[in-house]
């Protein structure tokens, strides 16, 4: 099979011509020595079955960053077909240098000039065929986004891949990148006689919109708003999808699986209904709020804001470690933790990704929402519920700056805060959803086998030994429960709300309903029976705890899989853990104390 | 002969050096950082944050401490 590597600078729409061309039939490859996730697909070029696998963007072949490290080490690895070389048009005054950089290690290698379409609204005109002459190699202008002139390079790409060309051995191509040769006279020569440029065509669009969304003075309140805007959208459209969806998933439930398992064993009932069923639907019902969150989040990536949101905000997060995207992902976070770590991949630095992943699961998510709004209205009055909410929203942003300023020093990033701004763009419908997709995609393959295995494992310990109330003090739970009340006795919570908390381990969407289970009550009984048994001090008490400890399964596998690391998903469980007693404790030993 | 840290907004440059070590000249450099070139500065965030620059057709941030390590000669 012929291997061909897609190839580019950042913000060069690579990923989604690679989207285009790959059809939405990509995985994630493994390839030895590389620690970051590859994307390839299988593609049909020129006769041949191809593969075709999308490298991480780079600015120079003989950078530092650890993007161009994976290229360089993939290159000198792995024999390669085809280099297919992605550049800005628009940029390409200064992008040819990679081309000129990927030429000298004599591989067979074509270029596309992408983003042809703002190219030639900006005025800049590209004689292809005198720069392939002066670069040896076929050129083609692109538009990734509209599929203007793909059909063309995939007729290239295959007829460069059907004449026999001599390959440079990897082993080569190792010995080829340690020169360094003077390319900038070449660059100039060649940009100089192939493009005409007007001099000033920085799109005026974009300069306006500029002048307003990144005013000294407005542009971080225009900022915030639009942030809350996005927010209230997800929630104001998610909401009503993830109730149907629950509608669903429960009709589904009590009309055809009911009567369906009726005759089995009552423990395999069970176990199927309450534990496996339940399990996916939870996931499930993640599903319609999850599309959401990617949809807006490639929105608003593809826009161009997010590098004006790093702009207006770098200058408080560099305080704490962080940079201006930190921010952004916060955010994302307070929607669900899950989309906005692996929201994070914008970022270049590993130890500042790191950062950003530790206190991201800090963020307030909708799920745990859920249990403040009932907690609150099972044990505050009506005109006290807003103050507890903001209140809960504020120790969110504290406890993420006070992680961020204590870790920041193991986490020191070495990378300067150098970021380009694109001009905006509109994203099209088929981009934003081939991004929105590819991620659902991943979000679930990982979910489903964490959330099966936990909720089976919950059902289990809340059954087991079988001649006892389920959930009761006897079972496996209970004397779980039992076993953790000397560490929890001292922060207000009692027996039935540490099972609640073991249950909200594997997502918070739970703690309710588990609560239901514990007490064998729902509805205004339940709510009724909770404000007997704890007064609001327990209640406020588990709150902070819920607020702060590790949000659910699917965020520790997320940590696990971007960060590939067991050790820092540990060092992100230890700590929230270990944050959330401090601040419970304090909080209910103070309040005791006073009294109350 | 300044550096690129004290133009105001508006005012432009030609880039006369880069003092930086290895890696980042080579970022500055692949970003369109090149000597001779020229440079304005479109704005900067309050509070001595990040300078917005512009150098042909490719707008820039970049933190002051980073600026401060390019001079320029006025045009």
């Amino acid at each position: 099979m012929k291997r061909i590597a897609l190839l580019g600078m950042p913000n060069t729409g690579k990923s989604t011509l690679f989207n285009r061309l790959s059809g939405a039939s990509a995985r994630v490859g493994n390839w030895p020595g590389i620690t970051v996730d590859l994307m390839s697909a299988k593609v049909l070029m020129g006769g041949h079955i191809a593969e075709l696998i999308d490298l991480p963007g780079l600015y120079d072949l003989h950078g530092f960053s650890d993007d161009e490290q994976v290229v360089r080490h993939f290159l000198s690895h792995h024999a390669v077909d085809l280099v297919m070389i992605v550049l800005n048009s628009s940029q390409i005054d200064r992008q040819l240098s990679l081309a000129l950089q990927i030429k000298q290690l004599g591989l067979p290698t074509m270029l596309l000039l992408n983003m042809q379409d703002e190219a030639k609204r900006a005025g800049i005109t590209i004689d292809t065929e005198a720069m392939a002459g002066a670069l040896g190699f076929p050129v083609q202008t692109i538009s990734a986004k509209y599929g203007d002139g793909c059909p063309q390079a995939l007729q290239l790409a295959g007829q460069v891949l059907n004449n026999p060309a001599t390959i440079t051995a990897p082993q080569d191509i190792a010995k080829l990148l340690e020169v360094d040769s003077q390319i900038e006279q070449t660059m100039h020569d060649i940009v100089q006689h192939t493009v005409q440029m007007p001099i000033k065509f920085n799109d005026e669009t974009t300069d306006q919109i500029d002048r307003v969304l990144l005013h000294p003075w407005l542009g971080l309140p225009l900022f915030f708003l639009a942030m809350f805007l996005l927010f209230q959208f997800i929630f104001t459209v998610g909401a009503p999808l993830q109730d149907g969806m629950a509608w669903i998933l429960d009709t589904f439930r009590t009309e055809a699986l009911e009567p369906m398992l009726a005759n089995i064993p009552a423990w395999l009932n069970g176990l199927l209904l309450d534990g496996i069923y339940n399990g996916i639907g939870t996931v499930a019902a993640f599903v319609p709020i999850i599309v959401l969150f990617f949809l807006v989040m490639s929105m608003v990536e593809d826009s161009g804001y997010l590098s004006r949101a790093a702009f207006l905000m770098d200058t408080l997060m560099a305080k704490m470690g962080l940079d201006g995207r930190g921010f952004v992902m916060i955010l994302m976070g307070f929607g669900c933790n899950v989309p906005a770590l692996m929201g994070t991949r914008v970022m270049r630095s590993r130890p500042m990704r790191l950062l950003t992943m530790l206190v991201i699961p800090l963020s307030l998510c909708s799920a745990r929402l859920q249990v403040f709004l009932f907690m609150i209205a099972t044990l505050f009055a009506a005109n006290q519920a807003a103050f507890i909410m903001f209140a809960l929203y504020m120790m969110s942003f504290f406890t993420i700056f006070l992680t961020a300023i204590l870790f920041k020093q193991q986490y020191k990033s070495t990378e300067p805060f150098i970021l380009e701004l694109p001009p905006y763009r509109f994203p099209t419908p088929r981009q934003i959803w081939l991004r929105g997709w590819q991620e659902v995609k991943h979000f679930l393959n990982r979910a489903t086998k964490f959330i099966v295995i936990g909720v089976v494992l919950v059902w289990a310990m809340t059954h087991y030994p079988t001649d006892v109330a389920p959930a009761s003090a006897a079972t496996i739970a209970g004397q779980i429960g039992q076993f953790f009340a000397p560490v929890l006795d001292p922060i207000g919570i009692d027996t039935q709300l540490a099972i609640a908390l073991i249950f909200g381990f594997v997502a918070k969407e739970i703690v309710v309903g588990a609560l239901a289970v514990i007490y064998g009550l729902q509805g205004d009984a339940l709510s009724q029976q909770i404000a007997m048994n704890i007064d609001w001090v327990q209640g406020m008490s588990f709150m902070l705890f819920t607020l702060i400890y590790t949000p659910c399964l699917s965020t520790i596998a997320t940590m696990k899989s971007e960060s590939k690391s067991s050790v820092f998903m540990w060092v992100s469980i230890v700590w929230s853990l270990a944050l959330a007693w401090v601040i419970s404790f304090a909080f209910y030993q103070t309040a005791r104390a006073l009294g109350l | 002969m300044t550096v690129l840290s004290n133009l105001s907004p508006g005012q432009l440059g030609t880039i006369h050096a880069i003092h930086a070590e290895q890696a980042l000249y080579q970022r500055l450099n692949a970003l369109g950082f090149r000597i001779g070139k020229q440079i304005t500065l479109i704005r900067r965030a309050n509070f001595n944050g990040p300078l917005h620059v512009r150098i042909g057709g490719t707008d820039i941030i970049l933190r002051e401490i980073e600026a401060q390590r390019i001079q320029l000669q006025a045009v």
